[in-house]
């Protein structure tokens, strides 16, 4: 298990206060400026060598997303670093987390992050039921600019940076990087083709780069015990510490930072209190949040949660939001669920997602109730297929996706169904 | 996308609403948000400032808050860009109410990861109570909403019922909140657990247990 002491956010649960003091005197803003004199490409390599990987559910190599951004402006078009705060995926609730109890370490990164891109500017989008987070968010923001950390001459660094807070107003959607470039500039949250990519031609037609919350969170604190450090945890291709979300059928659902690659049956049995009902009463689980397949209790009790270990058995790492499925679930309605959440979170933009996710819900229902044919499993599966990668963002995939995992591993028990329902019909 | 439709434009709802301008208070908010954003680019300040606006009817009405369409207006106007361009985030975001709402809007999470943990129970206690999805009762004290996944999962099933949020809760813990909102009251927010401070297991941290007392410097065993 992952010692304390290598924990990077140390006032998860919020027991002591989240301002600028007590947030120093855990070690944030701690010469800052010293951090800062690494100088732009040093910050940048520092974190390519971590081996950080983006937090929010692709996975991209955070310091390879920075390399990106130009190192100087020919145009006269400055730089922005959009974090996202926009945490909206079912099962997710990490970035809350490091919001109202740890966001000196988030206003930290982005001035680290923003200083190594070149970035003018930081706006950070909230999602909009993020209430109170919000308020503290705008607070410390506030402490930072009031203790010279922040606006002209940040941290005495010589470098000018501001942090502006956007909040969002409940949608999914804004959570695509392209959507929430598109809410910031006073519009519909609906996802830009690309290209042209944000790096090139994002906010406002600058250059930008969209973060997670906890990519940019983790930053200064790789900054400071390096990358050696952070690599040192998880398996090659995975490492680092990572905030996990267990919920669902858990003795206790929590939000823990552990050790990347850590097996599944260790995440849940010590931080959880285990199974609700035993290890035998495990059904199934979604390891990464709502867009990723499920994976039966047989294959994920070993399974290292990271990266490619959950790939490996037909998932993804997300979110690492770890939603949990005991032996009394409905299993095909839990799906069904998630599939009137995408119905209800489509942007509307590309006809597969718009009439697909209604559609797929709609078939998802008679399948729960048994009320189809069977014949119709198959043609939803085709259906998923023709959403999936047709759509502008990746909102169609996601849809799909969890049916895909529900047929893949419960298609007997949607048959059961039918039969079942097929028989009642005919007594 | 969701049910929704704006207020019907009617010459009442113009005599109650076309005079609407910002509160001194919020006159100066209004600006500090405008100034969030580059010169020019004041469309960008549309979310902020709806919210404010919502905000706004809320305090006058005693509710939660909605938006009227000469609301809109005003605020198109004070960004100088096009009502549709403002009609058109009011309604794409839902958190923008386009009709009037109750005092207390009630928001059941209903996705997966608070089914799980009961969110049907919960629904139900609000229905028993007499609300209906997507109405307001009689008294204009609750609306009901269904809403999607709040993030709030390791501490499920919650709502939000206006700016906080309640979690794990059961229907007895819900019919608390709700009985002392009735009554003009604050009930504590967060967590409805007994002995739990936030998204720690229940029983206490597995981890960071130095933290629970003090505020812990761990860089000393770095």
């Amino acid at each position: 298990m992952l010692a304390d002491k290598d924990r990077i956010f140390t006032n998860l649960y919020g027991y002591q206060p989240w301002n600028l003091a007590a947030a120093k005197a855990r070690g944030d803003w701690d010469n800052t400026k010293k951090l800062l004199e690494l100088g732009p490409d040093a910050i940048i390599e520092e974190i390519k060598a971590s081996g950080l990987r983006g937090r929010g559910g692709a996975g991209f190599p955070t310091g390879l997303k920075w390399s990106f951004m130009p190192k100087e402006s020919k145009d006269g078009r400055p730089s922005f670093l959009v974090i996202n705060a926009d945490e909206s995926e079912p099962g997710s609730c990490k970035d809350r987390e490091i919001i109202r109890h740890d966001p000196h370490k988030l206003i930290e990164g982005a001035l680290v992050a923003g200083f190594a891109m070149r970035a003018r500017a930081a706006y950070i989008y909230i999602r909009g039921e993020y209430i109170r987070e919000a308020e503290t968010l705008m607070a410390a923001v506030q402490e930072a600019y009031d203790a010279g950390l922040l606006g002209k001459n940040a941290a005495k660094s010589g470098y000018d940076f501001d942090v502006f807070v956007h909040r969002g107003a409940g949608a999914y959607i804004c959570g695509e990087e392209t959507a929430m470039i598109e809410s910031i500039e006073g519009k519909k949250g609906q996802p830009r083709l690309k290209p042209p990519f944000p790096a090139g031609a994002g906010l406002y037609g600058c250059p930008t780069t969209v973060n997670n919350v906890e990519s940019i969170a983790v930053a200064p604190t790789i900054l400071r015990r390096g990358a050696a450090w952070f690599s040192s945890f998880g398996r090659d291709n995975n490492k680092g510490t990572k905030l996990f979300q267990i919920s669902g059928h858990v003795e206790k659902p929590c939000v823990v930072e552990e050790e990347m690659s850590i097996p599944f049956s260790e995440l849940i049995e010590k931080h959880c209190g285990g199974i609700r009902g035993g290890r035998d009463n495990l059904l199934a689980v979604i390891p990464g949040g709502s867009s990723v397949p499920l994976v039966p209790a047989a294959q994920i009790w070993d399974a290292p949660m990271d990266f490619d270990g959950l790939r490996a058995v037909g998932s993804g790492l997300g979110t690492a939001a770890v939603i949990v499925m005991d032996k009394s679930t409905d299993i095909v309605r839990a799906i069904s669920r998630l599939s009137h959440f995408y119905m209800h979170e489509s942007c509307g933009q590309c006809t597969p997602c718009r009439e697909g996710t209604g559609w797929m819900y709609r078939v998802m229902e008679r399948l729960r109730s048994g009320d189809a044919d069977v014949s119709e499993i198959d043609m939803l599966w085709d259906v998923t297929k023709q959403v999936e990668g047709h759509t502008i963002c990746a909102l169609g995939d996601a849809a799909a996706w969890p049916i895909q995992g529900l047929i893949r591993h419960f298609r007997p028990e949607l048959e059961r169904r039918i039969a079942e329902n097929v028989r009642e019909a005919a007594e | 996308m969701a049910d929704r439709h704006l207020e019907p434009d009617s010459p009442e709802l113009r005599a109650r609403w076309g005079n609407f301008a910002w509160t001194k208070d919020n006159e100066a908010q209004a600006k500090v948000i405008v100034a969030r954003y580059p010169a020019g680019r004041q469309r960008s300040a549309v979310m902020p400032l709806l919210d404010l606006a919502q905000r706004q009817v809320g305090a006058e009405t005693n509710t939660q808050g909605w938006l009227p369409i000469p609301v809109m207006e005003y605020i198109a106007a004070y960004l100088d860009m096009p009502v549709i361009r403002v009609v058109e985030v009011a309604s794409f975001y839902t958190m923008y109410n386009l009709v009037p709402v109750g005092r207390f809007h009630v928001q059941v999470c209903g996705t997966t990861p608070c089914m799980l943990r009961g969110s049907d129970a919960i629904m139900a206690a609000c229905k028993s109570r007499g609300m209906h999805k997507g109405h307001t009762t009689d008294d204009g004290l609750w609306t009901l909403t269904e809403v999607e996944c709040m993030g709030n999962c390791a501490s499920a099933p919650m709502v939000q019922i206006n700016d906080d949020n309640y979690e794990d809760l059961t229907p007895e813990r819900l019919d608390v909140v709700l009985d002392a909102l009735a009554a003009g009251k604050t009930p504590k927010a967060g967590t409805q657990e007994p002995g739990r401070h936030t998204v720690e297991p229940v029983g206490g941290p597995s981890t960071l247990t130095d933290m629970v007392k003090a505020n812990h410097d761990y860089r000393k065993e770095w």
